[in-house]
């Protein structure tokens, strides 16, 4: 376990083929982290989607098996939703969830751990993709390699064309 | 993601926008249909290219959603439909600027909630 980032920084870790660790420290106790994850009076206030997009739906069954749809909205360009179902739900020191954009995307599980020390909370999020492709797309990381590929299946496509 | 068309090779949408992209006359073509639609003919005049070349080149653009054809049929005019660079825009901009962006707006939400406990 690497130590936690200083306030204020997020540290971004791939410790295996599938997932991608998010750590940050707040300057909150625990209790108000576990709350701002989980209670839809303060998720829609900094779950940000695109700029300019805000969350007026947030709907949350905080309870094992309870689903959970959150959907941002920008006036002439549409909406996009997001949802699941919990996993497991241990307050105030861990949460666990599935989360997909849609049926066209992976289905991720991500996990939220989160220690408090001295006042403020470490957060340990985990997000765990189906396949390795999925996860380094995710990072923009696959996109060279991801790109030649597309680039040789549109030139057949293209060339079929002419 | 990746959208099977009968006879057609399989291409997921991002795949063809960033495949649009990646050709500087095709970005041309993009920057002057932003300015408004134009007909194959104005849209081919500053290129040293023939009608047809030009017309390939806006096959792409369409398949990857980004023109259009008008409904003028006189003129047949292209348009420009900006919704795939949005897309190809978030995936770009990807995980990490919007977990940055997030944490940094939960800070502030912290800070408030633990103002609103004391004075509570």
């Amino acid at each position: 376990m690497r130590s936690a980032p200083p306030i204020g920084t997020t540290d971004y870790a791939t410790p295996d083929d599938l997932s991608i660790v998010i750590t940050r420290t707040f300057a909150a106790p625990r209790d108000l982290v576990f709350a701002a994850w989980t209670d839809p009076r303060h998720v829609p206030r900094w779950m940000l989607g695109p700029p300019g997009w805000s969350m007026p739906v947030c709907r949350i069954d905080l309870r094992k098996g309870g689903a959970w749809r959150f959907v941002w909205r920008k006036d002439g360009e549409g909406e996009m939703a997001m949802e699941g179902v919990y996993l497991d739900v241990e307050p105030p020191r861990r949460v666990a969830w599935t989360e997909r954009w849609g049926p066209e995307w992976p289905e991720t599980r991500n996990e939220l751990v989160l220690e408090e020390r001295g006042g403020r909370t470490t957060s340990v999020l985990t997000v765990t993709y189906p396949t390795k492709a999925a996860r380094d797309a995710a990072l923009g990381t696959g996109m060279k390699d991801g790109l030649d590929t597309s680039y040789a299946r549109l030139d057949a496509l293209v060339g079929g064309l002419a | 993601m990746v959208r099977a068309r009968p006879g057609r090779p399989e291409i997921d949408p991002l795949s063809a926008t960033f495949f649009a992209l990646a050709d500087p006359t095709r970005r041309a073509l993009l920057a002057r249909l932003a300015r408004g639609p134009a007909s194959v003919r104005d849209l081919a005049a500053p290129f040293d290219m023939s009608g047809p070349a030009i017309s390939k080149h806006l096959a792409v653009l369409e398949r990857a959603g980004l023109v259009r054809q008008a409904r003028d049929a006189q003129r047949r005019p292209r348009a420009l439909d900006p919704r795939p660079l949005a897309d190809a825009a978030r995936w770009a901009s990807g995980l990490k600027a919007t977990w940055d962006a997030r944490f940094s707006r939960l800070d502030d939400v912290l800070a408030a909630m633990k103002k609103e406990r004391t004075t509570r």
